[in-house]
């Protein structure tokens, strides 16, 4: 099975959870920006969560199937459209042969994650399909997208191959749950995007009124911002000594600060080790909200305790897989009905879904 | 173990800072930790990046909580001392000096008044201790280069410096992994590579060994490049 690149979008990369084990040699992590939308995006076609998908900025690519497929476009509010026609994000959409999908623009958020069943078929690059510009390793060729390329795509699951014969009703996501979680809010301009952070490792290379401040300062992504980091620009951060730092190791959400005072956030592409000293580190649970930021936006730290940061964190992916457990679990309830000869079907009246068993009478 | 800080990075790593100097009494004690946590792994430490003086350590909190890994580490630092280290590997690197391979060379020798020969006498006799790898895969940085050919770098960056090429910046030697822009004195390069996705080992080198550079000509760079 393959899809077909009919246009690429603006910058579209093949991506997984990251290549992980190479950091002591230099070799960067890269993977998705937005771990949450990703691995709802898979959960939708009914793949494993570290299934190699597409993750695209802003402008998304327009493809065609060359067979029925399964694909799910989550990632911020992303503008859907199956054949120009308006198509839900969210939810997994049966793509028929020779219909085009394509993610024409974002209407909230920055990155869209688009996952086609069976995953992208791509060779694994030191045990990851992620894309490394740097290097041109990973995904196809180690290159973005461009237009006519041909991806293959793996052997779909059974939950996929249900979906498509329309045993299966489509899987869709929780609106109120992903609001209740922060990943998939609505925006309003001028709003402030609230991202928590841990001080350290090098907080005390700052002054003690600096650190202070930190604590509801509010930043503006600059437009030098990309997978690699994000430049900050506001209150600039004094250092309290001139010290050289000596390189250490970064993590994906370490902030930087260099000499000038303007922090830089760690994205996914970050270099394994910096010589700059960062003065906190955003928590994990709220990378993909920063993920999906864009330049322009604004965003206030809220500095919080490392053990906070865990909870929050372990309340984070179990609520990942709550979500994932809860598409499941309606696929095993009595609707649909799996008695031989009966269809079923999702309809979507006035926005109001309805479920409908068919039976043939003769 | 006093100078020994566990610092706090974020909610799933922490970096275990031996002290604020590059030296290599400090750097052992970072590869000893490693070494102790790969040979007794702790369940929910997921990956490892060891620096001059710190060893970053990330790990999963679903697994493994800040307060006991802290625990944990702390227990572990105080027994470094007994570490059997293994012994010292010193990884031979070839490298014509010089000509189309090094073009800085004699720019390198003349902020000396030195001849070529000196220098490359100069940079091929230390074993040099690899302390880390960083800034793009397979990037060693070297301790241990004799001051007497210290050099700035040069005042325009190249924008292009092919794999392999060796070079001086300030007072560090280094050998460039990948291809890249840069801006250090290129005095020779290696036809051996140190960052190769295809092979077994994409990265040649690994933190804690040792490099020796062994003058080449340049026709045994072409032939050794041929091989490869």
């Amino acid at each position: 099975m393959s899809i077909k690149v009919i246009n690429s979008g603006l910058m579209t990369t093949i991506q997984d959870n990251g290549r992980m084990g190479y950091q002591a040699s230099g070799m960067q992590v890269s993977g998705d920006m937005d771990r949450y939308s990703a691995s709802i995006a898979n959960a939708l076609v009914g793949n494993d969560g570290d299934a190699a998908l597409l993750e695209c900025t802003y402008l998304g690519p327009e493809l065609e199937a060359s067979e029925d497929v399964l694909v799910a476009v989550t990632g911020g509010e992303p503008k859907v459209l199956v054949d120009n026609q308006p198509a839900h994000a969210y939810e997994s959409l049966i793509l028929h042969k020779g219909q085009h999908l394509k993610v024409a623009s974002m209407e909230e958020g920055t990155r869209a994650y688009i996952a086609i069943d069976g995953g992208i078929d791509v060779p694994l690059v030191l045990g990851s399909h992620s894309t490394n510009l740097k290097l041109g390793i990973g995904g196809a060729d180690g290159s973005k997208l461009y237009n006519g390329e041909v991806l293959n795509t793996g052997e779909p699951s059974e939950l996929a191959k249900s979906i498509l014969s329309g045993q299966y009703h489509v899987r869709h996501t929780d609106h109120e749950f992903m609001q209740h979680h922060h990943l998939w809010h609505e925006n309003h301009p001028g709003d402030s995007h609230e991202i928590r952070i841990v001080l350290g490792p090098q907080d005390d290379y700052f002054t003690p009124e600096a650190v202070k401040a930190l604590d509801g300062a509010v930043y503006t992504i600059s437009n030098e911002s990309d997978r690699m980091g994000y430049r900050l620009e506001g209150e600039v951060i004094h250092r309290a000594t001139q010290k050289d730092m000596i390189t250490d190791g970064i993590v994906f959400g370490s902030i930087q600060v260099p000499p000038n005072g303007q922090p830089i956030i760690m994205m996914a592409d970050h270099q394994t080790t910096g010589g700059y000293p960062k003065i906190a580190t955003v928590i994990s649970a709220d990378l993909p909200l920063l993920a999906q930021c864009s330049p322009g936006s604004k965003i206030t730290f809220k500095v919080i305790s490392v053990e906070e940061a865990q909870d929050i964190y372990i309340s984070f992916r179990k609520a990942l897989q709550e979500q994932i457990a809860l598409m499941d679990e309606e696929a095993a309830e009595e609707w649909p009905d799996r008695r031989p000869g009966v269809r079923n079907y999702n309809l979507k009246i006035d926005g109001q879904l309805f479920r409908v068993s068919v039976e043939q009478i003769k | 173990m006093d100078d020994v800080r566990i610092l706090t990075v974020g909610d799933c790593a922490v970096s275990v800072e031996f002290g604020q100097e590059i030296s290599l009494e400090i750097n052992h004690k970072v590869m000893a930790l490693k070494m102790v946590l790969e040979r007794e792994p702790v369940a929910g430490i997921v990956e490892m990046v060891p620096t001059y003086c710190s060893l970053l350590i990330q790990y999963d909190p679903m697994e493994l909580r800040y307060g006991q890994l802290k625990d944990k580490l702390n227990a572990l630092v105080g027994q470094l001392d007994k570490v059997e280290m293994p012994p010292k590997q010193v990884v031979e690197i070839p490298v014509a000096y010089g000509g189309e391979y090094g073009p800085d060379l004699g720019e390198v020798a003349a902020a000396h008044n030195m001849s070529e020969e000196e220098v490359i006498s100069l940079h091929s006799e230390p074993e040099y201790p690899i302390y880390m790898l960083g800034f793009v895969a397979g990037f060693p940085y070297l301790g241990g280069m004799n001051k007497a050919i210290a050099t700035p770098r040069k005042k325009s960056p190249r924008l292009k410096i092919e794999a392999g090429s060796v070079g001086i910046a300030g007072e560090q030697t280094g050998i460039y992994s990948v291809e890249s822009p840069g801006g250090w004195q290129i005095i020779g390069r290696t036809p051996l590579k140190l960052y190769d996705v295809n092979r077994q080992e994409p990265v040649l080198l690994k933190a804690g060994q040792y490099i020796k550079f062994k003058p080449i000509t340049q026709e045994e760079f072409r032939a050794m490049e041929n091989e490869h």
